[in-house]
């Protein structure tokens, strides 16, 4: 896959900072404002989207790449699990039960376990979405051939 | 009460488009659309005239908001139409793969 | 045992990533991991029918209870009818996951097909056990993501072509539902089944209740594949890896179709004498035009698939004169048995059809074709796998002693009883012609001499896990007609049918825990 032109590419890596930055803004502030674990994961996506777009990458480190996303997809959703099973193990014995305390509303540290499920849903939805993307990515150059 | 008949006319441009194109793209353009209008009368029926977000915010006293479980069922359908039209396209490449084409009328290798 | 409900799908789920996690870097994990958690949730299953406990029970997810008699939050429930179809369920995952351990080798990407199959069979536990709507709704999709993709596994051109058409007319079906969750939201302003109920009981604008029920039936029949609806599943059944033919026609269609519909117009809407009717002529539809479109088939796999839409036919035909019986507030036994004679078709076709499929699978494995033309002369050569199918069609087509004869026995006992006699007489019409579709099909087969071109050494017996799920499957064949014995039949059967017939107790348990 052919990268973009220069000026493309300068921009790309001045603003995929904050791009990141805001994704994680927005997975950790999810139980205080709009947005949460699937938006949040939608920027950090989207970000390796538009490295991938804007530098160009040969069908080996995509393949790889995939592989990896995969992976971290699947531990990811596997923390999710272990999450609703420590509820499960630790005071009222069910899946998905709150053991922590739930603090003060509007602090960030609050609202008991949910901010852990945003985190572990925003890193699955933004490997998720990167993999659907490399996979098409890769069927393309597949047929391109 | 215009905007569910907005909403039930994107449902109908949605079919119409599933019913008569001939390009799998466009097919699952079209069954988008459906899928949308069925999201955008979730929401509406969650709307209150005035209400505000239901979010709790120090200082503001919230009088009115409007209904939040449809929004959060739109958010989940939302994700779970990600899944089903990645699958779809995904189909659809592999399709073009074998096929070289993407048009319905040429393929047809399966019949009776 | 109440602890036990959410295990069901949580660990289909948790061994689907593991397998996708490391699947790919020990040999054979897959396959061991999914062959494992199927048995423990089969053993779990059981235990719920052995401990002969026939109370519903709920578990709040997240510890939410009832604020004021309304339910928040998500509740899974169980009772005998979740309970009946978790055991169906969960024996055929079981099966077809051993009957893989052979048959997938042929694939590539094998980890990739237990990882779909786990998140199948947990979208499939959810679907049952899910207790408001809008859960429902998301296991569904969970169960037919998985389906699309198993029934492309193969890639190649009819695969990919079949898989299509099933998206496309899932994803209407899926639009529909959605909608219809939507209408009754808005109406009711609750997603809780029981709650929606309660709400519905107190209301009288009917026709935007009957508007939301036929709707409902479109959304879940174009899933179950009833007559109207029936375009994607001769495609998709055929076209699919063999296990996962037997799991989508003997599971599938039965689970995230049938079971909804008669949960939903048994348990949740009142019953009308209109809708009652509908249901029954779609599913005389089903069983008449099914069979008869299978008729010339040639291809093993289609032949099998249009016979899922006509025995899909019986099972509707006999809870649907239950419905009719029960709107004219008629005799409450007639409907009883005319519903267990459908819920005894539904665990008798999963059983049979499933192995059939599995049947052809064994034939496609060492052929290579599922044109009947090419088949011949298979008794000597694979005499296990001839004799399971035998034994499958026996029961498909009606003959004493296997389940099937029995089950289509109460379906029309029913119907004679009830004065339904129209209905008496197609059944047993459709069954005469089931036979003789079948015959053929052992005929072509297995008897009718050698075909020439086999070569020498290719045609022997399949792979011992192939021949276990088959033989263990024949075994069931015969076995499930025990439950025409009284006293087997009401520790088993009967209180599936008192959960639906029963509607009162069902939300009752909902709500005051």
């Amino acid at each position: 896959m052919q990268g973009m032109s220069p000026i493309v590419k300068k921009v790309t890596q001045l603003v995929m900072g904050f791009i990141f930055v805001y994704g994680i803004y927005v997975i950790t502030h999810g139980h205080l404002t709009p947005g949460g674990g699937f938006a949040g994961g939608a920027f950090l996506s989207g970000t390796f989207i538009l490295l991938v777009l804007s530098f160009g990458s040969n069908i080996l480190n995509l393949r790889r790449e995939e592989e990896e996303a995969s992976e971290i997809e699947g531990l990811a959703i596997f923390t999710f699990l272990l999450l609703a099973v420590v509820g499960f193990l630790i005071g009222m014995r069910v899946f998905f039960g709150n053991f922590l305390p739930k603090g003060q509303i509007g602090e960030l540290i609050s609202a008991g376990v949910i901010p852990l499920y945003n985190i572990a849903v925003g890193v699955e939805v933004g490997a998720a979405l990167l993999t659907i993307f490399l996979a098409l990515v890769i069927y393309k150059e597949e047929i391109s051939k | 009460m215009i905007v569910f008949i907005l909403c039930f006319i994107l449902f109908l441009v949605g079919l119409f488009g599933l019913l008569t194109s001939r390009n799998i793209i466009k097919i699952i353009i079209g069954l988008s659309f459906m899928e949308f209008s069925v999201y955008l009368f979730l929401v509406l029926i969650g709307y209150i005239e005035g209400g505000q977000a239901p979010i709790v915010v120090e200082g503001i006293d919230i009088q009115m908001i409007v209904d939040p479980l449809p929004q959060a069922m739109v958010l989940t359908a939302i994700v779970i139409g990600l899944a089903t039209k990645a699958m779809l396209l995904s189909t659809a490449i592999r399709i073009y793969k074998k096929f070289r084409s993407f048009d319905i009328r040429k393929i047809r290798s399966l019949k009776g | 045992m109440d602890q036990s409900i959410p295990i069901f799908v949580i660990i289909p789920l948790a061994a689907s990533f593991f397998i996708s996690m490391v699947g790919g870097r020990i040999r054979g994990f897959g396959k061991t991991l999914s062959v494992l958690v199927f048995l423990c949730t089969l053993i779990i299953a059981l235990s719920y029918l052995i401990s002969g406990n026939h109370a519903s029970m709920v578990y709040k997810i997240g510890g939410w209870e009832p604020v004021g008699n309304i339910p928040i939050g998500i509740y899974l429930l169980l009772d005998p009818f979740s309970g009946f179809m978790l055991i169906i369920i969960n024996t055929m995952a079981f099966l077809a996951t051993l009957y893989s351990v052979n048959y997938m080798t042929k694939y590539t990407g094998e980890k990739y097909f237990y990882t779909l199959f786990c998140i199948m069979v947990a979208g499939l536990n959810g679907v049952v056990l899910a207790g408001d709507l809008f859960n429902l709704y998301v296991f569904l999709e969970i169960t037919v993501i998985a389906s699309y993709a198993l029934v492309a596994f193969g890639t190649e051109k009819e695969e990919l072509e079949a898989s299509f058409k099933y998206q496309i007319l899932g994803g209407m079906a899926t639009a529909l539902i959605l909608f219809s969750i939507g209408m009754i939201y808005w109406y009711t302003k609750t997603l809780n089944i029981a709650d929606i109920t309660k709400m519905l009981a107190s209301s009288n604008d009917r026709m935007l209740i009957q508007f939301c029920e036929l709707i409902l039936i479109a959304g879940f029949g174009l899933k179950a594949a009833i007559m109207p609806f029936h375009g994607w599943l001769p495609d998709a059944h055929s076209s699919a890896p063999s296990p996962i033919s037997a799991m989508l026609s003997g599971v599938v269609i039965k689970a995230a179709g049938l079971y909804v519909i008669f949960r939903l117009f048994f348990n949740m809407f009142e019953i009308t004498w209109e809708i009652s009717v509908l249901i029954t002529a779609i599913g005389t539809l089903s069983m008449v035009v099914g069979v008869f479109l299978a008729i010339g088939q040639w291809d093993l796999k289609r032949l099998l698939a249009y016979h899922s839409i006509s025995q899909m036919g019986y099972v509707i035909i006999g809870v649907g004169m239950g419905m009719m019986i029960v709107a004219t507030s008629g005799n409450m036994a007639l409907a009883s048995l005319a519903i267990t004679g459908g819920l005894f078709h539904l665990i008798n076709h999963a059983v049979f059809k499933g192995l059939l499929f599995l049947n052809a699978g064994a034939i496609e494995y060492r052929l290579g074709t599922r044109d009947l033309n090419q088949m011949g002369g298979l008794f000597e050569k694979m005499p296990l796998t001839s004799g399971t199918s035998l034994a499958a069609s026996m029961a498909i087509s009606g003959i004493p002693p296997f389940n099937g004869f029995f089950s289509k026995l109460v379906i029309i006992v029913a119907a004679i009883q009830a004065k339904f006699y129209l209905l008496a007489a197609l059944a047993v019409i459709v069954s005469i012609i089931t036979l003789a579709s079948f015959m053929k099909f052992q005929r072509y087969a297995f008897f009718n001499g050698q075909a020439e071109d086999y070569g020498k050494d290719g045609i022997r017996e399949v792979p011992f896990f192939m021949s276990f799920a088959m033989v263990v499957m024949a075994v069931l064949c015969l076995a499930l007609s025990l439950l025409m014995i009284p006293s087997v039949r009401e520790s088993f059967l009967q209180p599936a049918v008192d959960a639906l017939l029963g509607n009162n107790e069902y939300f009752m348990n909902l709500l005051n825990m």
